[in-house]
């Protein structure tokens, strides 16, 4: 893969996946918008012009699934290099980092409809192929998929299997001549359905094996179901999909048999990173049209941008998604950095790829989570501002607060990645991969000093949260045992108490590393502070409620409380910073 | 047809500028920046004229070492080279028309292009200097017939028109009420307005590729121009903020107020 090697740092000091609830903050360097290349900017430069002149005049012509210029416009995007950012060079694409393609993805959250549709193309419908497919499957689509003139979905969830992806029941059986496999079975909620040219389906070979395939149009047997009518994303095109004897060449089957749930898996882990990005994407949206709004509508003689009321929501809506932005640039660093340390070029590279994005699960079903809830927050709070016209179809607030509900949901569940987070974390302590239990031993020890200056008390609580995280994991383990994973509250607890660490943490340490002097961001980091070591200390206090009972909760509860610093804000002299820093860009502050 | 185009690194127009409190100049930190919106312009027409009768395209900027980003947009939309002149001071309209006429001698262009005028200091003169110094035929403002949404801008076909015989230039004008034809003998200096074409953007192999393109460093003293200003800055200052509105009951209360309030009538 090609990355860039000029400034690869040496392998072993990146920080290993989840190694930031253990390392001290700051430990090492944090990738943040503000440390993007040049060409990384132009790239989304030319992605937001793309966005700009090509598709949001389109909106009301492709909300009403007019798939025929959606597909155009795709195939626009295809002349422009869009669709080709993640495809190697040899089978005509650009083979750029990840953090391009997130920028990229970024870029087309302007709207919610095209955002889903090229990211079904370019991300799950093609990545399958880039890196499990062989020599002959990359030759024969790729070149295709990179223009557009070729376009894919990607089918995995089944209409009695959702969240349980490998307990699909599409089931394929070799053919008596061994030329083909026999497909039987469906799919639901198929994006792009209605209009892809390749299919890529799970099934179980001889209903046992998990496997991946890739189909075509036009094979017997593949039928493609009625639209759905869905809530938002209305311009999208979403279908189900059924086989009946569905006839597939077994040169189709997509890496090895029995191992589609390294596919599945993998490319989720991806799609879940850009989900986050995109959520950090999808809010900024959210916050500008709602300064616009709330700087133009009159109520009581001026606008309603001098309320204090307003101007809280604006000043929230910016500080969390600020944390989102830091995390998602955090970990799209960590990952580039990791890829270009191991410097690989050849096939092989792929399968080291695939190592680094498992690497950092944690972190990509933190930012799938935690993207998608700040986004839910934001939009709905952006669409309160805009009162009963944000109720009315003619604005935009009201289709982006319906096209983002989904986020919640696909890409795995909040509730499933909420599990991931918690249980991935115990699986690489068990492993030896992470040393959580020697930080679970050390938790009495003095906090490491906080480097003096602005954000001094931000960077303490980054710290104390993770032990607050580390305390809860430890009361978990002691009292259930191998029993844990059967207590889902006291998972998504804890899950929630990283997240905040994570946000906290990735907020502090990009302000510090980049903009250091900036009161802003100060006010921004403040005001996200404040909030977030309030709901981690509720959610820390509620997983020891579910874990322990009588006196062991109360002595619990009180060596948690003792890591509830008192700090002192002015969250009114915060906010009024970031309200009147959003003036000049006329709604999200941080460029 | 080798075409020469200029490129300058601007402020991004669509940020709030602050002048500095001693009234120096702006203050440019957290300030974006992009090439000059007029210069695009002709960058994009210079990209036209090449795909329509072959030839080169030469993007020349001039500043300080972080122009070549600016540089690097020309090359990405498909300029084939870069001249970057190297200048860490002040510039005036003069030094970078001085500046520009040793390029042209180096570089024997059949066209200058350049935007009418840069969107930072809003001088327009350097293009009129240039060919002035040169003794070069202009044309200023280059607009064209056909509207921003014909069929011929979705073409992109040039808006300047090369004559039979290629050795004269036609250029559409805009002037007070109407558009005004010349033709200029080649070479010529014309610089580009609003409407003459709608830039391309970049597309992603193109950013790529603009990395392998050549870019040349030079500096104004190897091509011996003097870059003292002739015209310095005294002081910025901000537009005084509007006064908010007021809505009169009727015609002579308007009348009244013109008069005694704001002294426009007697």
């Amino acid at each position: 893969m090609a990355v860039n090697k000029e400034n690869a740092p040496a392998a072993d000091s990146i920080p290993a996946g989840g190694a930031f609830l253990v390392a001290p903050l700051g430990a090492t360097r944090v990738h943040a918008p503000e440390s993007f290349t040049d060409d990384q900017r132009m790239y989304y430069q030319t992605a937001q012009q793309f966005m700009v002149r090509e598709v949001l005049p389109h909106i009301d012509r492709l909300e009403k699934k007019d798939y025929p210029l959606l597909v155009s416009l795709l195939r626009k995007a295809g002349e422009a290099g869009l669709l080709s950012i993640e495809i190697p060079e040899a089978y005509g694409g650009l083979d750029l980092d990840r953090t391009t393609s997130m920028l990229v993805a970024e870029a087309m959250t302007l709207y919610g409809t095209w955002s889903v549709s090229i990211g079904a193309h370019t991300g799950i419908g093609t990545l399958p192929i880039v890196f499990f497919g062989n020599e002959a499957q990359k030759a024969k689509y790729l070149p295709k998929l990179a223009t557009g003139e070729l376009m894919a979905c990607y089918a995995l969830t089944e209409s009695g299997s959702g969240s349980d992806a490998l307990g699909a029941k599409t089931k394929a059986v070799l053919s008596p001549d061994g030329k083909s496999y026999i497909l039987d079975g469906n799919k639901q909620f198929i994006t792009n359905a209605g209009f892809a040219d390749v299919f890529i389906v799970f099934a179980k070979v001889d209903g046992e094996k998990f496997t991946g395939f890739i189909l075509e149009k036009g094979m017997p047997g593949l039928v493609v179901g009625k639209e759905e009518h869905k809530l938002g994303l209305r311009g999208s095109s979403t279908c189900q999909l059924s086989f009946e004897e569905c006839r597939v060449p077994v040169e189709n089957v997509l890496g090895e048999i029995g191992k589609g749930h390294r596919i599945a898996f993998n490319i989720l882990n991806m799609g879940r990173l850009k989900l986050g990005v995109g959520s950090a994407g999808g809010a900024k949206n959210a916050i500008n049209l709602a300064w616009v709004y709330a700087r133009d509508r009159k109520q009581f003689g001026k606008a309603i941008l001098e309320f204090g009321l307003i101007r809280e929501k604006l000043a929230r809506a910016v500080a969390r998604t600020y944390a989102v932005e830091s995390m998602a640039y955090r970990t799209c660093g960590l990952i580039d950095d990791r890829i270009a340390s191991l410097g690989g070029e050849s096939a092989a590279a792929h399968e080291q790829v695939i190592r680094v994005l498992e690497e950092y699960s944690i972190e990509s079903s933190i930012l799938k989570v935690y993207g998608s809830e700040t986004l839910g927050v934001v939009i709905d709070e952006a669409l309160q501002i805009h009162g009963g016209y944000g109720f009315i179809e003619e604005y935009p607030i009201e289709r982006g607060y319906r096209d983002q509900r989904v986020n919640r949901i696909f890409e795995g569940t909040n509730e499933i990645n909420r599990m991931l987070i918690t249980g991935m974390l115990l699986k690489k302590a068990v492993k030896g991969q992470l040393p959580l239990m020697e930080a679970v031993s050390d938790l009495d020890a003095p906090l490491p000093e906080a480097p003096a200056g602005p954000l001094a008390d931000e960077w303490r609580a980054a710290e104390l949260i993770k032990r607050m995280a580390l305390q809860v994991i430890q009361a978990a383990v002691t009292t259930f045992g191998m029993e844990l994973e059967h207590h889902q509250e006291v998972l998504a607890a804890i899950a929630d108490v990283v997240m905040e660490a994570y946000a906290i943490e990735s907020s502090v340490a990009r302000t510090l590393a980049h903009d250091a002097a900036n009161p802003v961001r100060h006010a921004i980091v403040r005001l996200f502070t404040a909030e977030a070591r309030e709901r981690a200390f509720s959610r820390a206090r509620y997983a020891l409620a579910c874990t322990l009972k009588g006196d062991d909760q109360r002595q619990a509860a009180a060596a948690l409380a003792k890591r509830d610093e008192f700090v002192i804000t002015d969250p009114v002299a915060d906010r009024e910073t970031i309200v009147t820093a959003m003036e000049p860009t006329a709604g999200y502050p941080i460029r | 047809m080798k075409i020469l185009v200029t490129v300058k690194r601007v402020e991004d127009p669509y940020q709030a500028i602050k002048v500095k409190p001693d009234g120096s100049g702006i203050i440019s930190d957290g300030m974006n920046y992009k090439p000059n919106p007029f210069d695009e312009i002709a960058v994009e027409e210079a990209l036209r004229l090449r795909d329509t009768h072959q030839g080169e395209v030469v993007a020349v900027t001039l500043g300080n070492e972080k122009c070549v980003a600016e540089l690097r947009q020309a090359l990405a939309m498909g300029a084939d080279r870069g001249i970057h002149v190297r200048h860490d001071g002040p510039l005036d309209s003069d030094g970078v028309a001085r500046v520009l006429a040793k390029i042209v001698e180096q570089e024997k262009p059949d066209l200058i292009l350049t935007g009418k005028q840069a969107i930072d200091d809003d001088q327009n003169q350097a293009g009129q200097l240039l060919a002035e110094y040169l003794h070069l035929g202009q044309a200023t403002f280059a607009s064209k017939k056909e509207s921003l949404e014909s069929e011929a801008e979705k073409a992109k076909k040039p808006g300047l028109t090369l004559l039979p015989g290629g050795k004269a230039i036609e250029v559409v004008r805009e002037v007070d009420g109407g558009l005004e034809t010349l033709a200029l003998p080649l070479p010529a200096v014309v610089t580009c307005d609003l409407r003459l074409n709608l830039p391309r953007y970049a597309s992603l192999p193109n950013i790529m590729k603009a990395k392998k393109k050549e870019v040349k460093e030079l500096s104004p003293a190897g091509l011996g121009v003097d870059m003292t200003p002739k015209v310095t800055t005294r002081r910025f200052a901000a537009p005084a903020a509007r006064k908010g509105g007021v809505k009169v009951p009727d015609v002579a209360t308007l009348v009244e107020k013109l008069r005694h309030e704001a002294k426009v009538i007697s």
